[in-house]
């Protein structure tokens, strides 16, 4: 473990996206302390530009504070990208593993159904359930996770493929350990990095497609998020360019920070990589 | 009475004719095809059922009334080329245009206005079969004259023919058939100045020049073209680019109309309504609890700023409603109570009927169907959920297009919405059938859906339509806005201002109180 952070911090892109990222993470759980009004709330005269009075990035048509949307949509975008990516995660890992450690017939028929799932476009196949199931932040979720696990139980399923016939696995077999147990406790943690690796890649593509999906207006009507804020303003970027901008880069850096980590992370996990450091 | 009445139309014929010449020096030309935008794509053409937006703007080039009416509402000849009324109000006479044709040229006769009053638009079309509920009889006694005999005087009826209160439609082709069936439906068929000639369903809906208009060389257009464009922005450029020539209001967002007012060549005008004037409204279901009591109703209308919702959301295209009628109705009462936007004065009534706030400030929770038209219906449905749920009124939005709009409200599935109802001229047309308990029916977003119930208001509206003074009428009507009011039956939010923005090579574009819903055969393209 200690080898890990050490190695992460190697990476000065991967160590700058943490921090980014963490202080988005403070400011979205303090946003009501610094907001303490609701980002729906009309606070000024609507139309007002970045740094006029109190609103550091102006004002939208209604009179709404962009930062404090910003801020709220931070909140939104984080629960849905983590809770989302868990969800995909915990399907994902249980069909991989299922698939890869019993193979035959299952494995068969867990890869056909994985397939089925991969071969439909994700951001459209997540519209359609979120219009069926009409949008909420749990239709949203169930829809991320639903159209992004199929990469997970590919992955998780190689991994448990290459690592079932090691001499580890085969002496907890002789021992009698039950299939189970082997399986969670003796080659899942060994067929970890490369998941954590796409589960933070993951978390990017879920905060991405939760603000396409609030963009094309199917986001939880109740809750302001970064797609809803472009979506809303995009018509209007010609009269008042800041309404959509800021959310837009909002998205940015919190999507590029994401696969900064990720990649530190990758180079962290990855053993050859270090080994090279090390030497 | 009939002379009196023709000399009336010379004479107004005259005072227009002498008015348009200073504003239009030059001849008016053919040709040209004039390119404007359906929004959203109609669901038909056949105007006698379906009467949406949309399709009256379509299809009103297509089918034709017996009537058209100035911007003042006073009827011009449409199909019919005079009328005249009998001394006690109950016998109306029209005089049919002569050499009229249908688009498949079979010839428009008496027969016809008779099939599409009697059978066709009494079966299908809700706000016609309000209207013939009046008519004791109708008669048809040569090719080209029909009358209407009334039960009881009703002064409304004269307003009734514009072209999407009662289009002519052709009884050889519909006369004995399922009318909701008719393949006919497909392939529109009218006598307007404008045929279908090609309709690609999610492109364009293009119409040509209907070369046997039964008036002396009209149209002078050769065709329009009806984009269908389902995005506001796109459609601001699109007339910015030049690849349009008109935007009707609601086309665009209303902050983009000032910005496309500057072009050099583009001018705004936001007449043509006259007919429509379209009030928009909170409208609440009155059989749903907490919304049956008036304490409930009176705060959400206290919550809400119109001023803010005028200013801000319709960047000035409209006024703040007083009541149920519209204000440029001559029955239109001013003394109304001016409700005030008073936040204090919702808590105060919200704690009078003991709704207490719970521990996230939320003393009722309702649902709210929002009306997604337009950006602005969006925006203005936001705003009044974030107004309302600072008094602890918390708004569940149910979320749909604009068919799953009209289906719920239609079912009655619903606590609160934004609605838009268009007054249709006189208020015995357009006004009653949203108030009146006879009306009480499902299916139309149009129809009393919100469940109002109130004796004292039937009386009044009945008293109104069927009394021939026209003073005694007022004061009914006033009674009956002050009765709306006070109860607070239903929030009014703003009459709207619609814009249209076109350039002004394009002449004679609203010429009557129906505007761009008009059939256009006077309209022409300057070269």
């Amino acid at each position: 473990m200690k080898d890990l952070i050490k190695a992460f911090s190697h990476n000065k892109a991967a160590l700058g996206g943490l921090l980014f990222l963490v202080v988005i993470a403070i400011a979205a759980v303090a946003a009501p302390l610094i907001y303490p009004h609701s980002p729906w709330q009309m606070v000024g005269a609507p139309f007002q530009p970045p740094l006029s009075g109190p609103h550091l990035f102006g004002t939208d048509m209604l009179g709404r504070d962009i930062a404090a949307g910003i801020l709220y949509g931070a909140r939104v975008s984080f629960l849905i990208g983590i809770v989302s990516t868990a969800v995909a995660l915990s399907i994902g890992i249980t069909v991989g593993a299922l698939a890869g450690y019993l193979g035959g017939l299952v494995d068969d028929a867990l890869m056909r159904v994985t397939e089925f799932f991969q071969t439909i476009p994700s951001l459209i196949f997540a519209i359609v359930i979120v219009a069926i199931m009409s949008p909420s932040i749990l239709s949203i979720v169930i829809a991320i996770a639903i159209v992004s696990w199929p990469p997970v139980a590919r992955l998780v399923r190689a991994e448990f493929m290459s690592l079932r016939h090691r001499e580890f696995v085969e002496a907890s077999r002789v021992l009698g350990v039950p299939g189970w147990r082997i399986m969670a406790f003796d080659i899942l943690p060994n067929a970890m990095a490369p998941v954590i690796v796409t589960a933070s890649l993951m978390v990017a593509t879920a905060i991405l497609m939760e603000s396409g999906l609030s963009f094309l207006g199917l986001g939880d009507p109740n809750l302001i998020s970064w797609g809803y804020q472009i979506g809303a303003a995009r018509t209007m970027i010609r009269t008042a360019w800041w309404m959509s901008f800021f959310p837009g880069v909002a998205i940015i850096i919190t999507v590029l920070c994401l696969n900064l980590v990720g990649e530190g992370l990758n180079d962290a996990l990855n053993p050859r990589i270090v080994r090279r450091r090390k030497a | 009475m009939s002379l009196v009445t023709r000399l009336q139309q010379l004479a107004l014929v005259a005072a227009i004719g002498s008015m348009s010449i200073p504003a239009f020096a030059d001849e008016p030309v053919r040709g040209g095809t004039l390119r404007m935008i359906a929004q959203p794509e109609p669901p038909t053409l056949m105007l006698g059922l379906n009467q949406q937006g949309p399709t009256q703007f379509v299809a009103g080039k297509i089918y034709e009334g017996l009537l058209r009416y100035d911007q003042e509402l006073q009827p011009m000849p449409g199909l019919a080329r005079d009328w005249s009324v009998s001394d006690d109000g109950l016998e109306y006479t029209f005089h049919l245009q002569e050499g009229v044709l249908w688009h498949d040229g079979e010839p428009f006769t008496s027969a016809d206005v008779v099939f599409t009053m009697e059978e066709f638009l009494s079966e299908v079309h809700p706000r016609a079969r309000g209207v013939l509920a009046h008519v004791e009889e109708i008669e048809a006694p040569d090719e080209h004259t029909v009358i209407f005999r009334l039960k009881a005087p009703f002064a409304a009826f004269i307003q009734s023919f514009e072209v999407s209160s009662a289009p002519m439609i052709p009884a050889h082709l519909y006369q004995g058939t399922d009318f909701r069936d008719n393949p006919a439906n497909e392939t529109p068929i009218g006598t307007g100045p404008f045929k279908l000639e090609r309709w690609e369903q999610g492109s364009y809906i293009r119409l040509t020049r209907n070369e046997d208009y039964w008036k002396e060389g009209k149209p002078y257009l050769d065709g329009i073209l009806f984009n269908i464009v389902p995005d506001a922005a796109s459609r601001a450029v699109a007339f910015e680019t030049g690849r349009v020539d008109v935007l009707r209001g609601g086309d665009i967002e209303y902050f983009d109309v000032a910005r496309l007012e500057q072009m050099p060549d583009v001018e705004v005008t936001t007449e043509g309504w006259e007919f429509l004037s379209p009030t928009i409204w909170m409208q609440f279901n009155l059989r749903n609890e907490p919304l049956d009591d008036p304490r409930f109703r009176q705060a959400i209308w206290h919550a809400v700023n119109r001023d803010f919702i005028v200013d801000s959301i319709w960047s000035g295209y409209g006024k703040v409603a007083k009541g149920p009628v519209n204000s440029a109705s001559p029955f239109f009462d001013d003394s109304l109570p001016d409700v005030e936007y008073d936040p204090e004065r919702a808590i105060e009534l919200l704690d009078e009927m003991g709704l207490e706030p719970n521990r996230r400030g939320v003393r009722a929770t309702i649902r709210f169907l929002a009306l997604p038209y337009t950006e602005t219906y969006i925006r203005m449905g936001e705003y009044i959920r974030q107004q309302l749920q600072q008094v602890g009124i918390e708004l569940d939005v149910t979320q749909t297009d604009v068919g799953g709009w009209a289906q719920t409200l239609g079912q009655w599935d619903y606590d609160m919405t934004i609605n838009l109802l268009f007054q249709y001229g006189d208020p015995a047309l357009g006004i009653q059938r949203a108030y009146v308990s006879s009306n009480l029916v499902k299916g139309s977003p149009s129809a009393n859906v919100s469940g109002l119930d109130d004796p004292a208001i039937d009386e009044l509206l009945t008293r109104a339509a069927t009394e021939s003074d026209p003073e005694e009428r007022f004061r009914l009507y006033s009674e009956f806005q002050h009765e709306i009011v006070d109860n607070a039956y239903f929030g009014y939010l703003i009459e709207a201002h619609f814009p249209t923005v076109y350039r002004n090579n394009v002449r004679n574009l609203v010429n009557s109180a129906i505007g761009l819903n008009d059939n256009m055969a006077e309209v022409w393209i300057e070269r």
